[in-house]
């Protein structure tokens, strides 16, 4: 096991190390930018967020932005309270352990 | 059963809402236990459930920004976060990260990217897996051999010891990192979270799987404070990915935020769950994630060289990651469940005794 493990160690750094795998390296095909999202289709809220985005695209990434930290922030206080009901204790923790 | 499906505002597209929320919290659950987003998880799922790739990177991103969030709000109340080694850090991985995914458009014209990358993928994490393997296997030796003589084993012991190398290294400015209990030379936490970052604007993650190991061995960070302070710096590069992606339309908030309801109640189990599994258990199942990462990305490899095979070989990746993600949230969710039923008991029992 340890002889396998101190090959697999070497190979990985001098894969980590050559110059033409790091050079070639990369990801897939970037997508292309949304520019019009299509409304005719849409309706209500639906239809609001999407005319958002084709007004301003700035404006719809700070509300994106906004929106998942307050909603993120509302769900894990409201997961508090029902834990705390439940009985469990959220703010111990009592195994010491590397 | 058109009430099962939701209208999808930038990409017009319907999807069934249910599979967001189910999808949401078994992430939740791995994410809050692990320290890490998951886009490798989420990504093939969300493709799956109907979305076109680009769309679902960019709602797996924000809510991974939203699910961290809510796990960062519970690992900092169990004082699992270290927050000046977060802070050091933030700045490495965003400077890492940058370059990496500068590298990735100037290297673009470059033909036979993609199988690059996940030969890389794959290598790296079979490097973290044989690691954590490694270190359990030679913590259990230490404490066969402490048995043996009749002692035990250090709570603090483990396994692979090379922070302690790391450690001895004195170049100025030290820093002491109280909660993770560490006392080194600043330049350690900015070498590994630039190297981090830089592979993961390579590899195109968000970087957890990489980092939260890497905390560990190299920093000598405990298992805990690991997951916590990984999940921290989750939640800030998702709240930067989140921005990014939007900006470019690529992000479905309607998606987003169905996945978060079911996200915040895994989030919480996964959370919960690390107070009752030790450090050590949480090290092998963080393996097994990575072994079943390896096995999904070596599958889409496969039909490089044998195309007739490409379409078993999709499929059976999507098997793969949602049995892993599935077998995972099972045994987090009943070691959670069991734990919290013990911690009850035993409270119900003093007061008992108290009033008796």
């Amino acid at each position: 096991m340890r002889k396998i493990f101190k090959r697999l160690c070497f190979f990985s750094l001098i894969l980590l190390l050559l110059p033409h795998l790091v050079c070639a390296a990369g990801g897939g095909e970037v997508a292309p930018m949304v520019l019009v999202a299509d409304t005719r289709k849409l309706n209500g809220f639906v239809a609001f967020w999407a005319n958002i985005y084709n007004e301003s695209h700035m404006e719809f990434t700070l509300l994106t932005v906004i929106t998942i930290v307050l909603v993120g922030a509302i769900l894990g206080l409201t997961a508090d309270a029902v834990m705390n009901w439940v009985g469990i204790d959220l703010k111990h923790r009592d195994l010491v352990e590397h | 059963m058109e009430w099962l499906y939701v209208m999808m505002p930038i990409a017009g597209i319907k999807i069934l809402w249910p599979g967001l929320i189910i999808l949401g919290m078994g992430v939740g659950v791995i994410g809050g236990f692990f320290g890490m987003g998951g886009a490798w998880m989420v990504t093939p799922a969300l493709n799956i459930l109907g979305f076109p790739m680009a769309f679902a990177i960019g709602t797996d991103i924000a809510h991974m920004a939203g699910k961290s969030l809510i796990s960062t709000m519970r690992h900092g109340k169990f004082g699992n976060i270290d927050y000046k080694l977060g802070f050091i850090m933030l700045f490495g991985t965003i400077i890492g990260f940058e370059v990496g995914a500068q590298m990735i458009m100037w290297l673009e014209r470059v033909g036979r990217v993609e199988i690059v990358v996940r030969w890389f993928y794959i290598l790296l994490l079979t490097f973290i897996t044989c690691m954590v393997f490694y270190d359990v296997s030679e913590r259990r030796r230490k404490e066969k051999e402490a048995l043996k003589a009749g002692k035990k084993v250090d709570k603090l012991a483990t396994g692979l010891e090379w922070h302690k190398t790391f450690q001895r290294i004195k170049i100025p400015p030290m820093i002491h990192l109280r909660a993770a209990g560490v006392y080194c030379s600043a330049w350690l936490p900015i070498m590994v979270s630039l190297l981090t970052g830089w592979l993961a604007g390579i590899l195109g993650i968000g970087g957890g799987l990489i980092r939260m190991p890497s905390l560990i061995f190299i920093v000598g960070c405990p298992t805990h404070i690991a997951v916590g302070t990984d999940l921290f710096e989750v939640m800030i590069s998702g709240l930067y990915g989140c921005a990014t992606y939007s900006y470019k339309g690529r992000t479905e908030i309607v998606a987003a935020l169905i996945m978060l309801v079911g996200a915040a109640v895994g989030a919480q189990i996964g959370t919960v769950a690390t107070k009752y599994i030790k450090g050590y258990g949480i090290r092998i199942a963080f393996g097994c994630s990575v072994i079943g990462c390896a096995v999904s990305v070596a599958l889409k490899l496969f039909p490089t060289y044998f195309p007739l095979f490409r379409g078993f070989c999709d499929e059976a990746a999507t098997v793969v990651v949602l049995a892993v993600v599935g077998a995972l949230a099972i045994y987090i969710t009943v070691r959670m469940v069991l734990g919290a039923r013990k911690e009850i008991a035993s409270k119900e029992a003093k007061i008992a005794t108290r009033e008796g």
